[in-house]
């Protein structure tokens, strides 16, 4: 039962499982976000409270839930390397954090202009977008900390086990953030809340949160690829795979 | 013959105080710092008690989170640069022992030291007296959590030339529900509601630190001495 | 780095170990103190690895590094109370005697930061003397010593070896001739 998990400890099994895998999550993402925005942008009906601006959500809830996704994604495999000392684990941490990190970004401006309408202001220190911007925090400091180390393998380490400590914080920092902005509700409500859905709104949104992680899948592998190429370059199979 | 944890444990605080005291002034200059930024922001907002009770509790647990940061650099440093870690990794006590050992000492020096100041800074910030107990004791419970995020932290920054910002750049994320729960028990009573609920969740956060956190401080610590 | 090294002791074994700059001594003796892990292979003590019985292997062994390793300021006597009295209890006197059988009975009092280098290296050896450990640990103990140091620690040497201990040396110059020693060459 645990071969499969020992298989995937090797790199080049795992170089061979992504470059496989690219093709057909590009694929199937492309087909999930072409039905998403179209459906979503042009064929769903206008929300009665929000106007046309509540089409943000087919952007900004993937790209949120994506972000708290890949940090689970990055720290699993990060445990899994420091535990069980699979190097492969690095790999793919070092793969996810920057696209984490990009979709935490993405969360952040689309929340950002999103709130333009709402609020009136390009900020506001809504739970949501507080917690967000938090963890584009923790991203920053593992990529940081990663990079300040000249031995790779050190860093790879340190790294993830800042990643593992970040992730039992994610559920406390969201839950104390959420508690902060209840302290001080004002008249308005500050959240950016998804209305209520009927079909036509969420098909697209579930259609679009399939199509964010299926490129997610896309890019890790694409990036995880580089990754297992730049740590195993003195390997002879490496010497086989970049052969012209 | 041999050495119990009890004693080893109290033999390296007092080896940490010792030279913690033969060095007063890198004592001081954190408190110092506490008072001066605590200091800048009448300076910067205005000079009304009215106004500045309102922001007293944020003023003085962020004053508080930037001058604990700055003594953390130093906990695994000295030791790491002239070779007495390699001598107390070897000591026959196990490094997780050194690594409570040596934060424990960190926090009574910081700390706890922050928080015997804090009287000062709340009045000069409008805090009334009424107020004291619970944020001395929000305080006492945050530096310690705060000591060992930064334990983590300095584990994992040992070796860096010129870690002590990315240092706080790793710490202060993790920090932020503290702030949070701690500002919030002294807001309410410096408003005279009941501020159990915060410091509850304040405590909790305490405890739930100094249980993980001595084992990821010791592999961070292993990672970067190997 | 090191690769293929194999090495045995036993008591009563003085094993040099010499080698160009670079070419690992020190990292051989900080993976058979267990301070580096190995990528491939393993240090084992009395039969077991020493990743089991971490602590008990600790407590048999003393380690004196490059640097002497002192905290500048404290004591001589101070440093050496705070680091054995972290693995056996001992009294003031024991380690004044110490201090006395390496010459640096003159440094007890002062503060390590105003040693010259010489009387550093024999105060850091005085604690390797201290912990009463049967296996010793040392990477260059003969550095900044004059004659009559050299010929203290020799004899410092010899005894252990002799009173049963074993002894593992990083030294890139020869070790004078009383010691009967072993020499692992890793330049080879």
């Amino acid at each position: 039962m645990w071969t499969w998990f020992y298989k995937l400890a090797s790199p080049p099994y795992v170089y061979g499982v992504a470059a496989a895998l690219v093709p057909w999550a590009l694929g199937g993402a492309a087909l999930a976000l072409g039905y998403g925005l179209i459906a979503g942008l042009a064929i769903a009906p206008p929300d009665y409270q929000q106007g046309e601006a509540f089409r943000m959500i087919y952007v900004h809830v993937p790209s949120a839930i994506l972000s708290l996704t890949v940090y689970t994604v990055m720290a699993t495999a990060s445990a899994v390397a420091l535990i069980w000392r699979i190097k492969v684990g690095h790999a793919v941490a070092a793969a996810a954090a920057p696209i984490g990190a990009s979709f935490t970004i993405l969360a952040l401006v689309t929340g950002s202009l999103w709130g333009r309408p709402m609020w009136g202001t390009y900020w506001a220190w809504d739970p949501r977008l507080t917690s967000e911007l938090i963890l584009l925090f923790l991203y920053a400091g593992v990529m940081s900390l990663r990079s300040a180390f000249e031995d790779p393998s050190r860093g790879d380490r340190a790294a993830a086990l800042l990643a593992t400590v970040g992730v039992v914080n994610v559920p406390i920092v969201h839950f104390s953030v959420v508690w902060w902005n209840s302290l001080h509700q004002g008249a308005t409500i500050v959240k950016l809340g998804a209305p209520s859905m009927p079909g036509s709104m969420l098909w697209p949104l579930l259609s679009m949160w399939l199509g964010f992680m299926l490129f997610f899948a896309a890019v890790l592998c694409i990036r995880l690829q580089g990754e297992v190429l730049n740590r195993e370059r003195q390997a002879t199979w490496v010497r086989e795979a970049v052969k012209p | 013959m041999s050495v119990g944890a009890v004693a080893a444990f109290n033999l390296l605080v007092r080896r940490e105080l010792c030279l913690s005291f033969r060095r007063p002034d890198q004592l001081l200059q954190p408190l110092l710092f506490f008072l001066i930024v605590t200091t800048l922001f009448p300076l910067g907002l205005s000079p009304e008690l009215s106004l500045l009770r309102d922001m007293a509790p944020g003023v003085l647990w962020v004053a508080a989170l930037l001058s604990s940061l700055l003594s953390l650099d130093g906990l695994f440093k000295s030791d790491a640069d002239d070779g007495t870690l390699e001598q107390l990794a070897l000591c026959g006590q196990g490094l997780t022992l050194i690594v409570v050992a040596k934060t424990f000492a960190h926090w009574l020096v910081s700390g706890a030291a922050l928080v015997l100041v804090s009287p000062l800074v709340g009045t000069a910030l409008g805090i009334p007296v009424g107020a004291f107990p619970t944020m001395m004791l929000s305080l006492g419970l945050g530096t310690l959590t705060l000591s060992w995020l930064g334990a983590i932290g300095a584990g994992l920054t040992v070796g860096l030339k010129r870690g002590n910002v990315l240092l706080s750049l790793i710490v202060l994320p993790l920090a932020m529900p503290l702030l949070i729960f701690g500002a919030s028990a002294t807001d309410r009573a410096i408003s005279g509601t009941n501020a159990a609920g915060a410091l509850y969740f304040l405590a909790a956060l305490c405890v739930f630190t100094c249980t993980l956190a001595p084992f990821a401080a010791t592999t961070a610590l292993r990672i970067t001495l190997e | 780095m090191l690769k293929g090294v194999s090495l045995k002791l036993a008591p009563r074994q003085l094993l040099h170990i010499c080698g160009p700059n670079g070419s690992g001594k020190t990292t051989l003796l900080r993976v058979a103190c267990g301070l580096l892990r190995p990528e491939q292979g393993d240090v084992s003590w009395n039969g077991h690895s020493i990743s089991g019985v971490r602590l008990e292997y600790q407590a048999a062994l003393a380690y004196a590094s490059h640097e002497p390793a002192l905290k500048g300021d404290l004591t001589a006597l101070e440093n050496l109370r705070f680091a054995v009295g972290m693995k056996r209890r001992v009294s003031t006197q024991e380690l004044r005697g110490s201090l006395e059988q390496t010459g640096a009975a003159a440094c007890a009092d002062l503060p390590a930061r105003v040693l010259s280098a010489g009387q550093r290296r024999r105060v850091a050896m005085a604690r390797v003397l201290a912990m009463s450990a049967s296996l010793w640990l040392l990477d260059e103990p003969f550095t900044n010593l004059d004659a009559a140091g050299t010929e203290l620690m020799s004899a410092l040497l010899r005894s252990h070896v002799e009173q049963g201990g074993a002894a593992l040396v990083v030294a890139h110059h020869d070790l004078p001739t009383l010691l009967d020693s072993r020499r692992m060459d890793l330049a080879a």
